[in-house]
């Protein structure tokens, strides 16, 4: 698993193109060394076999016929390895002289260069031997081959192959095993880098880059990056700041005006200025709700999620705020089916997990008609958790289902009814900082006036920590590197009908 | 009944100390830690109220410190951090309840009162609570008025309790929350009230005298109306 992913690496692509290009420049270096060794050699043969065949012409032109016989019989006594070949033969192939018995097939079609193999009657090798020589025909219809053994030669040639062979591969494998290990030291540097910027990025935010202290080009990324953090926990704490001082300039006034309201309410004895003073009390208690809702939301997307996480069973949390708000379902004469599986837990803050299912089911809720239904389901599904809140209500439009999740958007339909436009914006932030995902679909796609919602919350399944095997053997630790293996499953199985 | 309001701000200390004192509190006020610390040794208090950004301190050092001598009087936190996980940490750190600012007061003395009288209270020996002619049997977990057997369910039951234990106070839609259904979150519809009608409706429906009452703008209290 670890060498795929090696593999994947930019580092290792690269050296794996620097490997293509040196070994292509070897393979050409190679292949033009045994075309000039090879090119060379044969010359030299065919150089060697012309000066033979000046040699005999010139005993044929001073001496006649009996002259070159006899020079010819000369030469192969003088060379009992024949190594130079002579055949004399008449016009029917017929042997006068030469060391080959019999005229080579190859020959008896074509004047000038061939190349032929000779049987184990000549010389003394006693195995087929590649030859290479030069026929023509002499005065009188007689004709002559002269040429050379060039066995050696040939398995000079094929050394020269197998060598160029060999080297490529070995080079090849060096290269690989060398751009493997040259880019292993290079994605290790890049993985500390990465497991680093992942710890920081789930929340982790002091936490920086460690350098090497060479200045090299990693360290100065490193360098860059940890400076980048500074600026932005930097800017962090700005908005934080900004946020505490909303909600401190804001808040506070309200309050007081709140608290004076209380006084009024208890001061007056008359019954119309207290239904006033009640409802003026009721519209401050809903302007703080948003306010608080509006900072808790900044307070979660600037916090990552560094957050207070226990071992929650998300099966018995849904299940208390269904209890809770059964009540105002049935009030509403609308149908509450609960299908809860109480095992699943997920790791997470209970209150935050709480706030945001309430907030889906008190969604649900008051976005369906009296006498709807509505279904809370909690599953586990390919190894992730699932809490489903699905209604019979007024539904959101495809081209809005992007945007319920920015602050104080309404969709158009429910803009009549109470509510501030945080509930789902509030329900992302939660998501979002314990790594989940949102899913919005209509629930019976086909109905025109009300097809419903069906929210998907994913949540990742609580994991306990395996521990850490300590190996024995020396730098045999095993590190758990943390996988964040989301399953990118996008399947709706668990859909009961 | 003495309490002890430890405090930098000075509009809120001021608030403070005006609202207790009308609500029949004896109090003092520190504006710093030193201070409250000292006061906290010296006197004896029914309630302290703690805000956690002190100058050069964090309220809850105070607490812990007058916790480590023994001291179990209960302390209220405030604190402008509004976090749930700054609340958390308040009431580990020996707080005994949590209030962010800003606050409403009615919430502030309805937390008070809760405060002052569980630590009034005989440890939970009892086995009855009575309000009137309500009667709890909490061993038998049976609910009876005027000798009639109520049937509630569980969450009613603890419910109904809290509301008992408290009787004669306002009790707020949050402290319900809290203390009943034990989460801390902001109910974007009033959920609290559908369960108290249902509550009312088992246990004042059929009788002369309501006993729980809605306190406007505030919460509810059980108590018969005199």
């Amino acid at each position: 698993m670890k060498i795929l992913s090696q593999l994947k690496t930019s580092t290792f692509q690269l050296a794996l193109l620097y490997m293509v290009v040196f070994a292509t420049s070897v393979f050409l270096l190679l292949a033009f060394i045994y075309w000039r060794t090879a090119g060379f050699m044969t010359e030299q043969t065919d150089e060697t076999i012309e000066a033979e065949i000046a040699g005999l012409a010139e005993q044929y032109r001073g001496r006649g016929i009996n002259g070159l016989i006899t020079i010819i019989r000369e030469r192969v006594s003088r060379d009992p390895n024949a190594k130079s070949l002579y055949l004399l033969a008449t016009d029917d192939y017929l042997k006068l002289a030469g060391n080959l018995s019999t005229w080579p097939e190859e020959a008896q079609v074509q004047n000038g260069w061939i190349n032929f193999t000779l049987d184990d009657s000549v010389g003394w090798t006693g195995s087929e031997r590649l030859a290479r020589a030069r026929v023509f025909e002499v005065q009188g219809g007689l004709r002559l081959l002269v040429g050379r053994d060039v066995q050696e030669l040939t398995t000079l040639k094929r050394l020269i192959e197998r060598a160029i062979n060999w080297g490529m591969g070995i080079t090849l494998a060096l290269a690989l095993l060398g751009g493997f290990m040259m880019s292993r030291s290079t994605t290790k540097r890049i993985e500390v880098i990465n497991a680093i910027s992942r710890r920081i990025m789930n929340g982790h935010l002091s936490l920086r880059i460690p350098t090497r202290g060479t200045s090299d080009d990693f360290d100065q990324l490193a360098e860059n990056l940890n400076q980048m953090l500074d600026r932005i926990v930097y800017l962090m704490e700005g908005i934080r700041h900004v946020s505490d001082s909303i909600a401190h300039d804001l808040r506070t006034p309200l309050t007081r005006l709140r608290n004076q309201l209380e006084n009024t309410l208890i001061a007056v004895d008359n019954d119309e200025a207290r239904d006033q003073a009640t409802k003026a009390v009721a519209e401050a208690d809903q302007l703080l709700a948003t306010f608080n809702a509006l900072l808790r939301i900044a307070r979660l997307e600037t916090r990552g999620n560094a957050a207070d996480k226990t071992e929650i069973s998300l099966g018995e949390l849904v299940a208390d705020a269904c209890e809770l708000y059964e009540a105002v379902a049935e009030d509403k004469d609308q149908a509450f089916e609960q299908a809860i599986s109480l095992d699943v837990k997920i790791e997470g803050d209970r209150d935050l997990l709480f706030q945001m299912v309430s907030n889906l089911i008190d969604n649900a809720i008051k976005y369906t008609p009296e006498a709807g239904d509505i279904r809370v389901a909690v599953e586990t599904v390919n190894g992730e958790a699932v809490l489903e809140v699905s209604d019979s209500g007024i539904g959101i439009p495809d081209s809005e289902k992007d945007n319920v999740f920015q602050r104080f958007y309404r969709v158009g339909k429910s803009r009549s009814l109470p509510g501030n436009g945080l509930g789902l914006s509030l329900v992302s932030a939660v998501t979002e900082i314990h790594q989940g995902r949102i899913e919005l679909t209509d629930r019976r796609p086909e109905e025109e006036e009300n097809p419903g919602l069906s929210v998907r919350v994913y949540l990742p399944l609580y994991r306990p920590l395996k521990r850490k095997v300590l190996r024995t053997q020396q730098g045999q630790q095993s590190s758990a590197a943390e996988a964040s293996d989301k399953p990118n499953s996008e399947d709706e199985s668990g859909e009961r009908a | 009944m003495r309490a002890l309001v430890i405090e930098d701000d000075h509009d809120v200390a001021t608030y403070l100390v005006k609202g207790l004192k009308e609500s029949d509190f004896v109090v003092d006020h520190a504006a710093d830690g030193k201070d409250g610390l000292m006061l906290a040794a010296s006197e004896d208090y029914d309630i302290m109220i703690v805000d956690r950004m002190l100058p050069g301190m964090d309220g809850l050092n105070i607490i812990k410190t007058v916790r480590a001598t023994g001291n179990s009087v209960p302390v209220l936190i405030l604190s402008a951090l509004g976090d749930v996980d700054d609340r958390v940490e308040g009431l580990r750190g020996g707080g005994d309840d949590y209030l962010t600012k800003p606050f409403s007061f009615t919430e502030l003395l309805a937390r008070i009162d809760a405060l002052v009288r569980r630590n009034r209270q005989a440890p939970e020996t009892e086995t009855v609570l009575r309000v009137a002619d309500l009667e709890m049997d909490l061993l038998a977990r049976t609910v009876k008025r005027a000798g009639q057997n109520i049937d509630v369910q569980p969450r009613e039951f603890r419910l109904l309790e809290y509301l008992m234990r408290n009787a004669g106070q306002v009790v707020t839609r949050t402290m319900l929350l809290e203390k009943v259904w034990d989460y801390h979150f902001d109910p974007q519809t009033n959920v609290i009230d559908v369960h108290i009608s249902r509550l009312r409706a088992k246990i004042d429906k059929e009788f002369e005298t309501p006993l729980l009452q809605t306190v406007r703008g505030a919460g509810y209290m059980l108590r018969e109306d005199t």
